[in-house]
């Protein structure tokens, strides 16, 4: 979707602005729904894509507006609620009608694991690849209304392809239907000229991973 | 936005406010029996105490004292980091290279994508507004105000983190960190040189 998590090249953001020796946490509820979010990953309702398609949900202005943490907290309840982890009912009064029916819960001793396999993103399908290392491609002029990894700043725009990682899950089908849709996952350079006109200087670039469904031959 | 709304937002801060609302929210988790409270506190101590960039500084001195070790780093970042062995280390990675002729700067423009496991969870303008807007279109502009800027002779690449693989700038080693051990070098790596926003300084001349 068009929306305003989309970022890159935006200008009027203001200047980046380092905090020193910035803690992890800067109230003990960040700790605490940074935790919840992890603890109920353990359940696997929903997919990383799922996550960030319910963050992007988020009203664009409430978006700009919110921290990083309230917008976990936006798309977390948002999750819960349509996974059917939590009923709109109970997050309205608080009060639990009932236990959900799930298999466990994330134990202390299972941290480590849920850490090193919440995100699974590659897969063993033998799939081929569209393209080649060194050929020229174009990022296709696509406006999907739901979830894409596609920055509209490359819409349109050629690139050349680095490195092929071999097959991945494809965020776009993945987040709204679950279809994991296995297919090749490049590097994908773009001049920093052909992304932002003569202004960009003539030795930098932008490089991108992107899937074989955003691409088309140059 | 008027009066009467700022005074009607300010009125209703404290029943809607973040606090309050997390704090309903895991009695509630907790009731249901998703979570385990004590499960809670173990994460939060993980991410305090036990991964952060200390993880990603050790693999950075490694990779500047054991040029085969380099090798693996940049050809297989992934295997090459699971040698340490760090908690709750899954990610896919690829490392990326400063030398003196190119400075590599990573982003995230969509969300805030980053490597846990070896850097812990991102600084606040990692995932802010004004780096994830700028960072792809004035990385010259933004590396410059953080007091770092780059020569126009060196190359620019800014890795933009689109997908489930995480990005690790391997800085260059400074000048008169010869004599330095292992140990020592990861001390002096900084979680902003990981990110490509800053460069590593050699130690201040210790008096003997």
């Amino acid at each position: 979707m068009n929306g305003v998590h989309d970022m890159g090249g935006m200008h009027g953001m203001g200047p980046v602005e380092i905090e020193r020796n910035e803690p992890v946490f800067h109230a003990e509820w960040e700790r605490r729904v940074f935790a919840l979010r992890l603890a109920c990953a353990f359940h696997r309702r929903w997919n990383i894509d799922m996550n960030r398609h319910a963050i992007e949900q988020m009203p664009p202005a409430d978006y700009l507006a919110a921290s990083y943490y309230e917008r976990v907290l936006f798309g977390f309840t948002r999750l819960l609620v349509e996974h059917g982890l939590v009923g709109a009912g109970e997050l309205a009064t608080g009060k639990a009608d009932g236990k959900a029916s799930v298999a466990g819960v994330l134990s202390p001793d299972g941290i480590d694991t849920l850490l090193r396999t919440r995100i699974r993103a590659r897969r063993d399908e033998d799939v081929p690849p569209k393209f080649g290392v060194g050929e020229p491609v174009v990022a296709r002029n696509i406006h999907p209304t739901g979830h894409t990894r596609l920055p509209r700043y490359v819409r349109g725009k050629q690139g050349v392809i680095c490195r092929d990682h071999g097959v991945f899950v494809f965020p776009d089908s993945s987040a709204m239907t679950r279809d994991p849709s296995p297919q090749h996952l490049y590097t994908v350079r773009f001049a920093a000229r052909e992304l932002w006109g003569a202004d960009a200087s003539t030795r930098d670039g932008v490089y991108l991973n992107l899937w074989d469904g955003y691409l088309d031959a140059a | 936005m008027s009066e009467h709304h700022e005074h009607l937002s300010q009125h209703d801060r404290p029943l809607s406010g973040p606090a309050l609302r997390v704090k309903a929210l895991e009695s509630l988790l907790v009731d249901k029996g998703l979570v385990d409270p004590h499960t809670l506190d173990e994460l939060i101590d993980t991410f305090e105490k036990r991964v952060g960039p200390r993880n990603g500084a050790r693999v950075v001195a490694r990779a500047w004292v054991d040029p085969a070790y380099k090798a693996r780093l940049l050809t297989d970042s992934r295997a090459a980091i699971a040698e340490f062995g760090f908690f709750g280390y899954g990610e896919d990675m690829v490392v990326v290279e400063n030398t003196p002729t190119i400075r590599n700067v990573v982003v995230c423009t969509l969300c805030s994508c980053y490597p846990w496991a070896v850097l812990g969870l991102p600084p606040v303008w990692y995932k802010s507004a004004p780096y994830r807007a700028r960072a792809v279109i004035d990385p010259r502009g933004v590396l410059k105000e953080l007091g770092d800027p780059v020569p126009e002779d060196v190359e620019v690449r800014v890795w933009d983190s689109t997908a489930e693989l995480r990005y690790l700038v391997l800085p260059e080693r400074p000048a008169g960190t010869e004599g330095c051990s292992e140990a020592e070098l990861a001390e002096l790596v900084t979680r902003d040189a990981m990110i490509g926003v800053a460069r590593v300084k050699a130690p201040e001349k210790r008096a003997r």
